[in-house]
């Protein structure tokens, strides 16, 4: 009924490679982005700045995350550590003057080499030793920052980001900030979406399946494994450098910590590995659930309906974003996406459920 | 001369106990396969257990620990049987991810319900450091390191008893084991339990040391430098690698974080993590699995 659709049977070539091949996908999508775009019409300036803009930054690093992790296969437990890299970079490159156009590709480049190091580690191992291996560099780059004052910035460690335009527009204006973050993430979703189509993306498939036999059918795994890390990262330097100067507008170490990194691949799972629409259930459900979670627990806690003490109220957040990591992995270890994509082929048949084979 | 003594004997004596919070670690990697990155989480939760036991109910230590032993045995039963028997056949990021969600959940819950504030466990050692010679001892860390050397030893002994060998030839291959009549599910089970036992032992001890709180779980990161140095399958890997863990872990930044302002530790382990992995992922005395397509 939604989807006015007998089933999906391609007559052209042109017709199969299409990225929706069901128009009502295509609608529901362009409805979405017109959303996204008349947003700071329709919802206040609180819910803009502090929901919907750090869910679209989240979820531009989820979706940098996503190609190394679900489409290239290799695991990145200090993906936290290449963002701080891209936005202490971008910070450092504004301060010295270079225009935020450069010094946004400054910070993906820099990011990109740096990361490139923890592919390195990809060469040699893979599984839990690259888990082991990739947790041991956030935490060198994590004291590097931090103990070297010229990057850190000093005793306080936190770095205010200058006020800088992007193509004329003021960072510093809240509705431009988040058209920021909303262009970055609109380009990232494009890039990812078509990123299988193309050899590249192939090839890293064929390695995520199995890199002795990607290697077989002329796959240069070596090759791909490196590249992977240098583009997952440079999109994730980008992602830090806009989520300095879209959100936070200053950096400090803490922002990048281990547990950010663990926040990262709890998004990526939990939405689903390797899906778009996945990183953004994902990143939405890790960031936004906790803090919708506090504001429950203080208002029940507050009106006395439960009795708990301060300490539990601060506690909680914590425990069920534990207890809901394992229980997606127990109960939808494909994530989000899968739950979406259920309730989709449900209603793509709906209500001539029979239909279904 | 003095003062690198001190580092070299406290370095090791810690390296010890490190290595204790690490042989669960390997307890659950040899039979299960499974990398349990809870298991800092459990340690802290076995702290936690002692200090309800001994300071909250009033029983005595030598009731306390035994009765926290027992609750973590069940646990490390219950979270195979309940979590961990669901995964396997995954993927291996789901696996280690699951632990994750573990250690984070463990992490909310105790200090949650118990207060976030450190809270002092006494286990009677005294606080004057030993001096032999002019090197400063201290006194927690050397009866820690004998209990961890002796559970350790014990481990060793266990694995030569009649249960030990199934767990050996658990550790080898499942289904060999399933088709001599093992039951596989229960050997894992029971390792896990044991990993439950030996965070008591490591929570009493840390507990003691560092006082309890959620920073216990933070024990992690070093366990697994051990692990990943000595072979995540061999407890004399354990052994061996708390040691140069911690000798490093010690002297390194005794030296270094005067010129460079402190946190070196970390680096240090970050480094022995790295190098280990890249010159021998599988450690000192792992096993070397050869895969084909």
């Amino acid at each position: 009924m939604f989807y006015r659709l007998a089933g999906v049977y391609h007559t052209t070539y042109a017709g199969e490679r299409k990225l929706w091949p069901v128009p009502a996908d295509r609608w529901q999508a362009l409805g979405v982005l017109a959303l996204a775009v008349l947003a700071p019409l329709l919802v206040g300036d609180l819910y803009l700045s502090s929901y919907l803009l750090p869910w679209l930054v989240w979820t531009a690093a989820a979706l940098s995350l996503t190609l190394l992790m679900g489409v290239a296969g290799q695991l990145h437990f200090g993906f936290a550590a290449v963002m701080a890299i891209g936005a202490y970079t971008a910070i450092h490159l504004t301060r010295a003057g270079v225009p935020f156009e450069f010094a946004l590709l400054g910070a993906g480049l820099m990011a990109a080499v740096i990361g490139s190091l923890f592919g390195a580690a990809a060469l040699r191992v893979k599984g839990l030793y690259l888990v082991m291996a990739t947790l041991a560099m956030q935490y060198l780059v994590d004291w590097t920052i931090i103990n070297v004052p010229a990057i850190s910035g000093g005793a306080q460690a936190t770095l205010q980001a200058p006020e800088v335009s992007f193509l004329g527009a003021p960072m510093t204006n809240g509705t431009v900030q988040y058209y920021g973050a909303l262009l970055w993430a609109v380009i990232l979703t494009v890039f990812i979406m078509n990123i299988k189509r193309t050899a590249f993306g192939r090839a890293l498939v064929a390695v995520r399946d199995k890199d002795f036999a990607a290697a077989v059918i002329g796959v240069n795994v070596f090759k791909y494994k490196l590249l992977a890390f240098f583009t997952s990262s440079f999109l994730g330097g980008v992602s830090g450098a806009v989520l300095a100067f879209c959100y936070y507008e200053a950096v400090t170490p803490e922002q990048f910590s281990f547990d950010v990194s663990i926040q990262f691949v709890a998004m990526v799972l939990v939405g689903g590995l390797g899906s778009v629409i996945g990183a953004y259930l994902g990143a939405a459900f890790v960031l936004l659930l906790p803090i919708v979670l506090t504001n429950l627990v203080a208002a029940l806690a507050d009106s006395g309906v439960i009795a708990m003490s301060q300490n539990l109220q601060s506690h909680i957040p914590l425990m069920a974003y534990g207890g809901l990591i394992i229980a997606f992995l127990l109960f939808e270890p494909l994530g989000l996406a899968k739950i979406y994509d259920n309730v989709r082929n449900y209603f793509l048949v709906w209500p001539f459920q029979h239909t279904r084979n | 001369m003095t003062y690198f003594f001190e580092l070299l004997i406290n370095g090791a004596l810690t390296g010890l106990m490190y290595a204790l919070a690490a042989l669960g670690i390997v307890l659950i990697y040899k039979s299960a396969g499974v990398p349990n990155l809870a298991h800092g989480a459990m340690i802290m939760l076995s702290a936690y257990f002692i200090y309800i036991f001994a300071s909250m109910v009033g029983l005595s230590l030598w009731l306390a620990i035994p009765l926290a032993a027992v609750l973590m045995f069940v646990f490390g039963l219950v979270a195979e049987r309940v979590l961990l028997r669901r995964m396997v056949g995954q993927p291996i990021i789901m696996i280690v991810m699951l632990t994750l969600g573990l250690d984070i959940l463990l992490r909310g819950l105790a200090p949650g319900f118990l207060g976030a504030a450190p809270k002092s466990l006494n286990l009677g050692i005294g606080l004057a450091p030993i001096i032999v010679e002019g090197v400063f001892i201290n006194r927690a860390y050397l009866y820690g390191a004998a209990v961890a050397v002796a559970m350790i030893v014990l481990s060793l002994l266990f694995f030569q008893t009649r249960l030990g060998t199934k767990l050996r030839a658990v550790s080898d291959d499942h289904v060999s084991s399933w088709s001599v009549g093992i039951s596989v599910e229960r050997a894992i089970g029971i390792s896990w339990g044991l990993a439950g036992v030996s965070a008591v032992a490591a929570g009493a001890l840390w507990g003691s040391a560092q006082g309890v709180d959620w920073t216990l779980s933070t024990l992690l990161f070093p366990a697994i430098a051990v692990v990943i140095l000595g072979g995540l399958d061999s407890i004399w890997g354990v052994l061996v690698g708390g040691l140069l863990v911690g000798i490093l872990g010690s002297v390194v930044p005794g030296y270094l974080d005067p010129l460079v302002g402190g946190g070196t530790r970390d680096v240090v382990t970050s480094l022995i993590i790295l190098g280990t992995i890249l010159v021998r992922p599988n450690g000192m005395f792992g096993r070397e699995d050869i895969e084909r397509v």
